[in-house]
């Protein structure tokens, strides 16, 4: 049987079917992972042992009981976690079993996966460019169908980026709406666990076993998470805002995909209605300062004297957000930065909620541009923050969003779109994004991009 | 120059381990005390990549207690804050603790002495925070245990409302006891439950024999030495004595002392430079993104209710027994006692009513027994009032009288003489309470007893 490109939930259909077994899943894995892992650098850690379980790949900043976890820095090269991160803990019990963890950026810094200390993950779709980042290692390993799903974490584009550029779907939450424990902090007041799947029905279920509340984690909410999965199939209408500065400096390609799928949106019964927000400028300065502050904050406490190795393991980037974070809320800065933005944050959050009134969610593309070449990033000191642009409001305001494809570019690099919807309703973002997937199937980019490695 | 010319500025800082069952952000055992090393951690205590504070409930809801019986205003809304420092017991280079929107403000204890002096010492700040691990220093290595690190600590910070060592000493006694009446804390500083660390500068009075009421200082000396390691009541005095009188003669000299932490060396009596303090300290202090923000409602706070406290206590024992100060103070120091003492006199006064015992005062009485230590405190309530009993009665009894009012109640009283002889053995004390009664108590009851038995018995 040919599993090449199978989802989550085909897999599941098939062993219980007893189509295939446990033992020829992995197979079939391990076997790809070895052959495609060197071109790509994918992985971190494999871990080359079959199981019962559904393999899923898992970036290496989520803590896995007796797993390697390295968050990509050689501080934590040799950091064995005694204990389970929630996420990983609710995969493996409903049936998930890690094979291994993901690259990308050290620490989470970045939007490249070049900052890992074990080398950047190659985009799947072109070897001499960037997959995104952070979780670079995770988007390609789905797209080169290492696993038939991943988990990533996003602080500010972190999984809708790689998303967009390796041509999957990537699912960033509400914040709250999945528990950070155990996963390696880097903005604890922004951090979300979430998928990189193959299709929208994938996120959807891997986002109801992750959900919910955890007591381990005091900023989860008790909100009841939702039958995400039965939703789909719910036939829904929607309105859809679009905002002009979101369009700003975006590639006329990128522009021109997202255009087209606007028109489906319009044919499938939806309303376009031109929304003004902020300008994302604003989100950028609040998530550079606050994002600093607690990356300084949450690195402290890789001393030198725990975990084995020095901080001279510390690479240029961490120790520039750990010199920034510091000086900004060192003695007398707190209130001109700190306190400023998060002031400004929550001017980003009612301008929100007064746009969510008019509109069910807000559609742009996800990146400005597509892959770009490994290497380009060292030329733009805030490289990441600005390719996250697009993403970043949504990310400081807490607010769900998702990633899917739209289309290729004349390189043959996928271009995204994102839809940011209300708190706590991925149900909707999901619902949408699964009618625009039966319309389009996005357009073969995922089966285009999975066939790149098909042998 | 004159002593006089100096008055001593003490302020406090004063932390107190909360004895709740499990840390202040972890589910881990938090009594640690005689634990193997390294035994009672887990991921968030020892601040492992990943792990996050959930606060304990019960330690937020003790802080509020507290506050509340040092008469702090409760905030109705309060946040944690990260403090950053770098030291090997402090697993994750910072601890959490509350800047700038503590549980609670603005309190005050009033210290009463026996001779009814009273005096009020201000409270600045009640916060709650996590302690720290313990560094182990053998030979030419030190270890950590972490099984104290995340130990919920309430940091109480007064006024610099302090010119006397007596005065610090008074203060901390109080707020022991106030603590160990909650129970919310052993408050031990011998096992480091409690801790002190005064901050003492000295202030040069212009004009002589200034009378200056210490809420009315207004110019605080430019520096303050912060004194730690004092780990037992007998060395507060001390401590702040030495400390105190060195300042002083630095500033006859003409000199300023330096601002600066000294730790106290309980051996030689003195303090000595650990780290002088030239600069204020930047802790980098920003709210802790991992705990959401606390909201308490005015009913909240009103639902935690206040135990009778100590000082409470005095006052009701004054007004209602009669009690002398010393011994209504010295009684209600301990909440066990006190409540001992209030059992064995509601005993007492039903049996000696009972018994038509005439003793004058005698809850003042029983109170000299307690304090006095006359009758060991180990006995249960009904053997203690039975010795009481027999001390407060007086101790000489006419022998003849007794013989013949047993001769006349024994006459008056047959159906009671052959009820007990018959097998009831309540009867007799039915007969000691007529004689007693006749006697009109000055008489020993053992004596009646002993002297009705073989009477009646015959
Ligand atoms: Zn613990």
């Amino acid at each position: 049987m040919n599993l090449l490109g199978k989802t989550v939930l085909e897999i599941k259909s098939l062993i219980e079917k007893k189509k295939i077994s446990y033992n020829e899943l992995w197979e079939f894995f391990l076997k790809r992972i070895k052959k495609y892992n060197p071109r790509l650098n994918v992985f971190l850690t494999i871990v080359d042992k079959k199981t019962n379980k559904i393999p899923i790949a898992v970036k290496d900043n989520f803590c896995t009981k007796d797993i390697r976890t390295t968050a990509a820095s050689l501080v934590l090269d040799n950091f064995i976690p005694p204990y389970e991160s929630t996420v990983t803990k609710r995969l493996i019990d409903n049936g998930f079993s890690v094979i291994g963890k993901t690259n990308m950026d050290a620490w989470a810094h970045g939007s490249s996966t070049e900052t890992s200390d074990y080398r950047p993950t190659k985009n799947p779709w072109d070897l001499e460019r960037s997959p995104g980042g952070s979780s670079g290692g995770s988007a390609a390993a789905v797209i080169s169908y290492l696993a038939p799903a991943a988990i990533g974490s996003e602080t500010a584009g972190s999984i809708r980026g790689p998303a967009s550029w390796c041509g999957v779907i990537g699912l960033k939450p509400t914040y709250g709406r999945v528990s950070r424990y155990g996963l390696i902090a880097m903005g604890s007041s922004l951090d979300c666990p979430g998928p990189l799947t193959l299709s929208v029905k994938d996120a959807a279920y891997i986002l109801e076993l992750i959900a919910g509340k955890d007591f381990f984690d005091a900023t989860s909410s008790l909100k009841e998470k939702e039958k995400y999965s039965d939703f789909l199939n719910k036939k829904k209408s929607y309105i859809l805002g679009i905002a002009d500065d979101y369009f700003e400096g975006v590639d006329k390609e990128t522009e021109k995909k997202v255009n087209e799928a606007i028109e489906i949106f319009k044919k499938m019964g939806h309303r376009i209605k031109k929304i003004k927000l902020l300008s994302p400028k604003y989100a950028i300065s609040v998530y550079t300062i606050l994002q600093r502050v607690e990356v300084s904050s949450n690195l402290a406490r890789y001393d030198g004297i725990k975990y084995g190795n020095s901080r001279q393991n510390f690479k240029e980037e961490a120790k520039k957000r750990m010199m920034l974070g510091a000086y900004t809320i060192s003695f007398g800065c707190f209130d001109a930065y700190y306190k400023k933005a998060q002031q400004v944050r929550t001017l980003i959050i009612q301008d929100f909620n007064e746009k969510f009134k008019e509109v069910d969610m807000i559609l742009s593309p996800t990146m400005p541009i597509t892959a770009l070449k490994l290497g380009e990033f060292k030329k733009y000191p805030f490289f990441g923050e600005k390719m996250d642009v697009l993403a970043e409001p949504a990310a400081v305001a807490g607010l769900p969003a998702i990633s899917f494809p739209v289309g290729l570019d004349k390189n043959n690099l996928p271009i995204g779109l994102q839809l940011v919807g209300r708190y706590f309703e991925e149900k909707e973002i999901l619902n949408l994004s699964y009618q625009f997937e039966k319309e389009t199937e996005f357009f073969g980019v995922i089966k285009k991009g999975i066939e790149r490695y098909s042998d | 120059m004159d002593k006089k010319d100096y008055l001593p500025i003490i302020g406090l800082e004063i932390h107190i381990e909360l004895k709740t069952k499990s840390k202040m952000f972890c589910q881990c055992q938090a009594d640690f005390f005689g634990k193997e090393p390294n035994s009672q951690v887990c991921p968030v205590c020892l601040g492992l990549p990943g792990a996050l504070p959930v606060p304990n409930k019960k330690a937020v809801e003790w802080t509020i207690l507290l506050a509340k019986a040092l008469n702090c205003q409760i905030n109705h809304f309060s946040k944690f804050d990260r403090k950053h420092y770098f030291y090997p017991d402090l697993p994750k280079g910072y601890q959490i603790s509350q800047y700038d929107q503590p549980i609670a403000n603005n309190g005050f204890i009033k210290i009463y002495y026996e001779k009814g002096l009273e005096k009020k010492f201000r409270i600045r700040r009640v916060h709650l925070e996590e302690d720290t691990g313990k560094l182990i220093h053998q030979g030419e290595e030190t270890l950590i245990d972490f099984n104290r690190s995340g130990l919920p600590l309430v940091e109480i910070v007064t006024e610099p409302d302090f010119n006397k060592s007596e005065d610090v000493k008074r203060f901390l006694e109080e707020l022991q006891v106030i603590i160990r009446y909650l129970d919310v804390s052993y408050a031990d500083m011998e096992k480091g439950s409690m801790r002190l660390e005064p901050n003492i500068s000295i202030k040069k009075l212009k004009t002589q024999n200034l009378k200056l009421k210490t809420n009315e200082i207004d110019n605080l000396p430019s520096y303050k030495v912060e004194v730690k390691n004092i780990n037992s009541f007998r060395f507060v005095k001390q401590a702040i004595d030495y400390e105190v009188e060195r300042q002083i003669k630095i500033l006859e000299k003409g000199e300023m002392p330096k601002q600066e932490t000294r730790g106290y060396d309980s051996k030689k009596g003195i303090t000595y430079s650990q780290r002088s303090k030239e600069e204020a300290d930047d802790y980098r202090y920003f709210p802790e993104p991992d705990i959401p923000p606390m909201v308490f409602s005015s009913q909240e706070i009103e639902r935690t209710k206040l135990p009778e406290l100590p000082y409470q206590r005095y006052q009701r024992y004054l007004k209602n027994f009669s009690l002398r100060q010393q011994e209504a103070f010295l009684l209600t120091r301990d909440k066990k006692i006190a409540d001992f003492f209030e059992e064995v006199n509601n005993k007492f006064q039903t049996q000696s009513q009972k018994l038509s015992l005439k003793i004058d005062n005698s809850s003042q009485a029983i109170a000299n027994l307690i304090v006095n230590k006359k009758i060991s405190l180990n006995l249960d309530v009904n053997q203690f009032v039975n010795k009481a009993i027999t001390l407060l009665l007086p101790k000489k009894t006419d022998k003849e009288l007794l013989k013949k009012v047993i001769n006349k109640i024994l006459t008056e009283n047959k159906k009671a003489v052959s009820d007990y002889q018959n097998g009831k053995k309540n009867a007799l004390m039915f007969l000691v309470g007529q004689v007693m009664r006749e006697l009109k108590g000055k008489v020993e009851v053992k004596e009646v007893i002993e002297e009705l038995n073989i009477r009646v018995r015959s």
